[in-house]
């Protein structure tokens, strides 16, 4: 950090950094043109989001092609496979929930140029988090993906339970914060490093001390906040279900995401060589985290509260590669530390891409039944029989049943932790397979309603708008493709692990 | 490795059936003909690419894997697209590509509610993608996947167009499954770290030394695999799901079931669970043995307590499975090869059962035996083929059945070397008491369903016999029963040499048994020699236990 103070003309690639360029010159020009466009052409804004998310990813796609780029303003901010990755999954998801949004925002009297404003920062945020390898940097990334997050999760302002949500998840968010920056603190006050390669370094050779334990468990807790993990995963389903669904989607998909990868880096990057003072806390989150968010989701009647309880358990899946990679560290396997990445990093591109699915579908049919129960996907199947499909491919995807891409995201992570092995891994390892078996259950149970129960009285077909058929149309083509030929997202993530050598 | 169109043919055994679900996906709902006919076009041309392999198969060369292909599939986890057949998976490919084909045929005007033409044939398309791929991967991974991939089709097939009780027995069948393949993964996971040669290919895990693994951690991943493919079995205590799967499942869907999805898990054990991890398997020898003989007790206890027909034959299905399992139990060349032929055999004799239980389930709206009887008189063609079934599934002599549980029972007399005798033979006696069991339901059940009078509620109903696509789906299947009875050297040349292989991985194992068969070999399509060939002092003492029991 203070190299790059004392150089007063850092060196800076543009064009390294030029899809963070594109997302903040769309910021300004969806909200310039909020301002002049008629009332009648707001939707516009959606328009003009989508096509800066698009030239954003263009950008990424064209620095991926380059030669190796060396990290910028001293060391803190890194453009190597790892981030190009990420960013790229940032910007589909994003992508994809506009697509998600468009018609619900613009038919729900909403402010359309402010949501599409909202949704750029929190990506740019997410963009920056890809890069992120400092302290101050990862803080601020976060910061800058949740502050508008918490004015999406409100955005149904008339709405109590929104409200409510936004509230809950405004006060955790700033808490887990707190948390957070004090546990970092405690780190800087050891180490006298914010850059994360500069901690790793010395964390090893500092002694046991107290203080460090307890700054690496409060930093960790602050991330347990943001990704959702048990104990403090009770906001999400009020947050879920109170936000627009759209919003949920993003919530669920590309703002947890970012919590993991902010968490990737701390830990990975910075926290790797101490092992020991992490990896027990992890492997209990992990384990709490799926077993009650399973639990919890098994008695859920509202879809989306259910799929909120099930991000949980996701969450609780992700946590495992985790787990493993502390395992690991204590006998130093570097090849199973990048074997834990890889399967973090896959885990999170299939996740995205079902779990965006599924609501898509649930946006798609509540756009008729203006209901988030279960029972109003009853007897779907007869009357809508594509939706029921693709619903139910994305369901069996999120179940891990192959050949859905699911599969191919529970089974890195089983080798992640088997690969650790001990009894610690292996026991880990079983408490995901029968979770797995668990979340099948709920996942299945909605699949029964669709198909086995009879159709309500109304049984006009659901209609799919454009917008919402091209996102359906993504979703189920990487589910479907990743499920059968798993290596183009194993790839990705296989050279992204390799920036840990 | 193949060359030309052999190294296709696997392969388009495996996905045709997914070009003709994308036909069919495509084509209206309404036009329901169209839709039958490109459903059976796709299956009859799977069966013949199934029978090219049966036909250019090399049959003095079994234990080898022909067909073989092996391209990269996911490189980040060393998966290979690994297929290939040898003489255990080609009689189950075949089966499978042919038993599919007649469950079409019948299917043709027996489509149960709530119809659904092309929703219904879609599945079974995507079922026989699961099934024939199962018994041709030759990588673990690319098994778990096709081993996975026929849950939900039977799901649905259940779930929908099951009975009144559908929604619990689906879902029963659903998470008996995912519980066992989660933890069968865990254990082909398990495999691969420990041997320490990361693959996932089954001929190099086979080969690949062992000894660096302990035997408690061979156990316990010989545990993880053994639940993944005894409750796909099913074995009790994990049979459950079964009764409660079949007693729901539309007809064709029970067919298919018995037919070929039990028979994923008997493959697998020996496939994959029983060559890879041989000193493991002679630890738990004792113990499938022992729970394939509580199966054939229970199963047939079980099917005593029935009322309704076709659980009855679910429940005998536990107990056929159960003498497949205590021929594998006995880890000798003898047991796998009845074992092998065991399954083909149950596969067409119980499935053919299931059969009729739908057609009379069709013709009276009911399955409960105390209102039927008289099938011989109100539908004689029927009748008859109920009984020739009945028969061949209680072991009949001279029918397919007999050889697969006779030479089960015959195995455990002499287990493999270092299984202990006395156990194996307590084993032989009981599972020989189950026979007359076997005999004892069987009977019961046709004397029930097809003599006496009928009774008074169908006396005045015109009662159709067997119908045109009847015939044409049941004759093949009723000529294979009788074929296999005559000829059964037709299986076991085919098996013989691939069991061995996989039997002489076993530590020390006794060369007598394996001896005793040779002549089986090459001779072997002569039902004569089959039956006296064994080991004379093998046959006496089983047989006087036999009628002893």
């Amino acid at each position: 950090m203070f190299a790059a103070l004392t150089s007063a003309n850092p060196h800076v690639d543009f064009l390294a950094i030029s899809p963070e360029i594109a997302l903040i010159a769309t910021v300004m020009v969806v909200l310039i043109a909020d301002m002049i466009l008629p009332e009648r052409s707001a939707w516009q804004t959606s328009r003009i989001a989508s096509i800066g998310v698009l030239v954003s990813l263009a950008w990424v796609a064209v620095i991926a092609f380059r030669d190796p780029i060396a990290p910028m303003f001293g060391g803190s901010y890194a453009i190597d496979d790892y981030a190009l990755v990420l960013k790229g999954f940032f910007l589909v998801a994003t992508y994809v929930t506009i697509l998600l949004s468009v018609d619900y925002i613009a038919e729900g009297d909403y402010y359309q140029g402010e949501f599409y404003f909202l949704l750029l920062c929190s990506v740019l945020g997410m963009t920056v988090m890809a890069s992120a390898r400092d302290l101050i940097t990862l803080f601020v990334a976060l910061e800058t993906i949740s502050i508008p997050t918490y004015v999406l999760a409100g955005y149904r302002k008339h709405d109590r339970r929104s409200n409510e949500g936004a509230i809950k998840y405004y006060l955790i968010g700033a808490i887990s914060s707190a948390v957070m920056l004090y546990g970092m603190s405690m780190i800087f006050g050891l180490t006298g490093e914010t850059n994360l390669a500069a901690i790793s370094a010395k964390i090893g050779t500092l002694p046991d001390s107290k203080v460090l334990a307890l700054g690496v468990f409060l930093s960790l807790l602050g991330f347990a906040f943001k990704v959702s993990a048990v104990p403090f995963h009770w906001w999400a389903p009020d947050t879920y279900e109170g936000a627009p669904t759209p919003v949920t989607a993003f919530l669920s998909v590309a703002s947890k995401a970012g919590g993991f990868v902010a968490m990737l880096n701390i830990v990975f990057f910075g926290f790797g060589l101490q092992p020991s003072l992490w990896w027990l806390i992890i492997w209990v989150g992990a384990a709490l985290s799926m077993t009650l968010g399973n639990l919890s989701a098994l008695r859920q009647t509202n879809i989306v509260r259910m799929l909120a309880y099930s991000s949980v358990a996701q969450g609780g899946f992700m946590l495992v590669p985790f787990a493993a990679f502390g395992l690991a560290q204590s006998h130093g396997d570097a090849a199973v530390a990048r074997g834990a990445m890889r399967s973090v990093i896959v885990y999170l591109l299939v996740y995205g891409a079902m779990n965006l699915g599924a609501f898509a579908c649930i946006i798609a049919v509540a756009r008729r039944t203006q209901s988030g129960e279960i029972s109003s996907f009853s007897g779907l199947f007869q009357h809508s029989p594509v939706i029921t499909v693709m619903m139910t491919i994305f369901l069996a995807s999120l179940a891990g049943i192959p050949p859905f891409a699911g599969w191919f995201a529970k089974f890195t992570m089983f080798q992640s932790i088997i690969e650790a092995g001990g009894g610690w891994g292996v026991t880990l390892g079983v408490v995901a397979g029968v979770n797995s078996v668990i979340a099948a259950y709920y996942y299945l149970n909605v699949v029964r309603s669709m198909w086995f129960r009879p159709a309500a009285d109304d049984a006009r077909p659901v209609q799919v708008t454009g917008a919402l058929g091209a996102s359906l149309a993504v979703c189920v083509g990487l589910v479907m493709v990743v499920g059968v030929y798993p290596s183009f997202f194993g790839d990705m993530a296989e050279a992204a692990a390799k920036v840990l050598g | 490795m193949a060359t030309g169109f052999d190294a296709w043919v696997l392969t388009l055994t495996t996905f045709t059936p997914i070009v003709g679900l994308a036909l069919v996906l495509l084509i209206p709902k309404v036009e329901e003909e169209l839709i039958k006919i490109v459903t059976l076009a796709t299956t009859v041309l799977t069966l013949g690419f199934a029978l090219y392999v049966l036909y250019y198969f090399d049959y003095d060369h079994t234990a080898k894997l022909q067909f073989e292909v092996k391209k990269t599939w996911i490189e980040v986890i060393n998966s290979n697209y690994h297929i290939g057949v040898d003489g255990i998976s080609l009689p189950m490919l075949v089966l499978s590509a042919f038993v599919t084909v007649l469950c079409v045929i019948y299917s043709w005007n027996h489509f149960p509610e709530p119809h659904n033409v092309k929703a219904f044939l879609a599945l079974i398309l995507l079922l026989e993608v699961g099934m024939n791929g199962t018994f041709i991967a030759q990588d673990l991974i690319l098994f778990f996947i096709f081993f996975e991939i026929v849950l939900l089709p039977m799901y649905f097939m259940i779930g929908v167009w099951g009975g009144p009780n559908r929604e619990y027995a689906s879902i029963k069948f659903f998470l008996f499954t995912l519980f066992g393949s989660a933890l069968m993964l865990l254990a082909f996971l398990a495999i691969y770290f420990k041997t320490g040669i990361n693959t996932f290919d089954i001929p190099d895990l086979i080969a690949a030394d062992k000894s660096r693994i302990t035997h408690g951690v061979q156990l316990i991943i010989f545990g993880g695999m053994f639940l993944g493919f005894a409750i796909k079995v099913p074995m009790f205590p994990f049979h459950t799901w079964l009764p409660d799967a079949h007693t729901e499942a539309p007809t064709v869907g029970s067919v298919l079931l018995a037919a070929i999805l039990l028979k994923l898990g008997t493959y697998g054990f020996i496939r994959i669970a029983l060559p890879i991890l041989p000193e493991a398997a002679k630890s738990w020898a004792p113990w499938i043995g022992l729970l394939a003989v509580i199966g054939i007790i229970y199963g047939a206890l079980g099917c005593l307590a029935q009322t309704d027909m076709k659980r009855l034959i679910a429940f005998s299905s536990v107990a056929h499975m159960g003498y497949v399992m205590l021929g594998i139990s006995s880890l000798t060349a003898f047991g796998i090869n009845a074992a092998v032929f065991g399954m083909v055999a149950h596969g067409l004799i119980t499935g053919m059962l299931f059969f009729i239980a739908g057609s009379v389930q069709h013709t009276f709206h009911t399955r409960e035996m105390s209102r039927l009887g008289g099938l011989l008189t109100q539908a004689p063609k029927m009748g008859w083929i109920l009984g020739f079934c009945s028969m061949a599934s209680l072991g009949l002599p001279g029918l397919a059945g007999f050889w697969g549980e006779f030479p089960a029972i015959l195995s455990v007399f002499q287990p493999a070397d270092g299984l202990n005798v006395a156990v194996f033979r307590t084993y032989m006696v009981i599972a020989a008491i189950g026979t007359v069991l076997a005999a004892g339901y069987l009977l019961w059940m046709l004397q029930k369903v097809a003599f006496g009078t009928p009774k008074d509620e169908w006396k005045d109903h015109h009662i159709h016999d067997v119908g045109t696509a009847e015939w044409i789906a049941w004759l093949p299947m009723l000529v294979l029963i009788l074929v296999l009875g005559v000829v059964p050297g037709l299986m076991f040349k085919t098996t013989d040499d691939a069991v061995k292989t996989i039997v002489k991985a076993f530590p020390s194992t006794q060369t007598a048994p394996v001896k005793s068969h040779e002549p089986q070999a090459e001779h072997g399509d002569d039902a004569g020699t089959e039956h006296s060939e064994g080991d004379g002092t093998d046959h006496a003492p089983a047989e006087s236990e036999h009628s002893g029991g």
